[in-house]
């Protein structure tokens, strides 16, 4: 397990090396081209960013005012039918919209239970296996103007779901 | 849908604190959440122009091409609808090798790149087959109102089922907080993750059968 985390430091550090070496041994122009790389992908964070202050803003509302706590509330009778401890559940609903404000929840588990306790382990399988749903959506087809985003929701929803209750159903099974 | 879901979040939460008495909590909510939301973009700016960069590169030197040209077999089986040796190829498949290897900041460019490419390329199909709208029955294209084609739900549908194989992140927290083996997620991350992206692929797939089906009944 060391050796895999030692691998994993390399993966940054050498696909950066890769592509600038490849770039240069095809004779392109590779500074230039990152330069020009560069001035787009700044382009494309200006782009987004209003898109970012929506969704951050009505999380941050929704969150504070205690209406999250509300909703994970209603649905604690579902998650005890799945075996689902309360403290996960907010995890789960905060998961979908915003990564830094569901980390914050884990790192309150971790805090209070310990990480290697079985809801730490949950928890940070749960994180490792989903996705910001609503963020990605919303940034994605913001960028390119779509506001009709048909099948999408229901799709991402049912990896997502996927994803948590195997979550805890494998923390069950080596915990 | 995002203008609904939006409107709610905002006018439930603020109704709620008003029953709750706890007002002053969201006009705080605000004033973070904004401060917290440009702050990230500035950190973007940094990582996702060194991300977009390093994309460029790939791209003038031919690496993506190559890429690409590896993943082709895979991405054709899920997206039936991009021609060979579309751009929209390149970015997809760049978009999943860095979800999986972990780098959500390179991902990103990557994956907006490939929904611009998307959209381009629905709307050629639109042109060149105006009787499409009338085939498809109830599908809708994307110049009828800022609608999603199937290949840009596919996408993203995939994107956020999120194959990881190494949960950095994580790790890195549960280390920092103490724990004894922090890297013990890493085997029952991956049967998760691979669970959940199996569940979209097999979503995709459904959603793609049906469609052919009401295609050849009409």
């Amino acid at each position: 397990m060391r050796a895999f985390l030692y691998f994993s430091d390399f993966i940054v550090p050498f696909i950066m090396f890769y592509i600038v070496i490849y770039g240069f041994f095809n004779k392109s122009d590779v500074y230039e081209n990152f330069l020009d790389g560069v001035k787009e992908g700044f382009k494309i964070v200006v782009n987004i960013a209003p898109t970012m202050v929506a969704l951050l803003v009505s999380i941050g509302i929704f969150r504070a005012s205690g209406a999250l706590d509300f909703v994970s509330g209603l649905l604690e009778p579902v998650g005890k039918l799945l075996h689902i401890p309360a403290a996960v559940l907010p995890v789960f609903l905060v998961r979908i919209f915003s990564s830094s404000a569901a980390t914050s929840f884990v790192l309150d588990i971790f805090k209070e239970f310990g990480p290697d306790s079985s809801i730490g382990m949950m928890v940070s399988i749960m994180m490792s296996c989903t996705e910001t749903v609503i963020y990605t959506i919303t940034i994605y087809y913001m960028s390119v103007k779509i506001t009709r985003t048909r099948w999408t929701l229901p799709g991402a929803m049912v990896a997502t779901v996927a994803g948590t209750i195997a979550s805890v159903v494998i923390t069950r099974m080596i915990m | 849908m995002l203008n609904i879901l939006w409107v709610i979040m905002m006018a439930a939460g603020i109704l709620f604190a008003s029953f709750q008495g706890n007002m002053a909590a969201v006009t705080e909510a605000f004033i973070d959440s904004s401060t917290e939301a440009i702050n990230l973009c500035i950190f973007m700016l940094g990582v996702i122009g060194v991300w977009n960069g390093m994309m460029e590169i790939a791209v003038k030197s031919g690496l993506m091409k190559r890429i690409a040209h590896v993943m082709y077999p895979f991405i054709h089986w899920l997206f039936p609808d991009i021609p060979p040796g579309h751009k929209a190829n390149e970015y997809i498949a760049a978009n999943m090798a860095a979800n999986m290897l972990g780098l959500g900041w390179a991902a990103t460019p990557a994956g907006l790149k490939a929904m611009q490419e998307l959209k381009v390329l629905d709307k050629k199909t639109a042109n060149k087959a105006p009787g499409r709208k009338k085939m498809i029955g109830s599908v809708p294209d994307s110049d009828a109102g800022g609608h999603a084609s199937d290949m840009m739900c596919a996408f993203l549908v995939l994107n956020i089922s999120s194959l990881q194989l190494i949960p950095i992140n994580m790790i890195a927290y549960r280390s920092q907080y103490g724990s004894v083996e922090p890297a013990s997620i890493v085997l029952p991350s991956i049967v998760s993750t691979a669970i959940s992206t199996l569940a979209g692929i097999i979503f995709i797939k459904v959603i793609e059968v049906l469609r052919n089906r009401r295609r050849r009944r009409l």
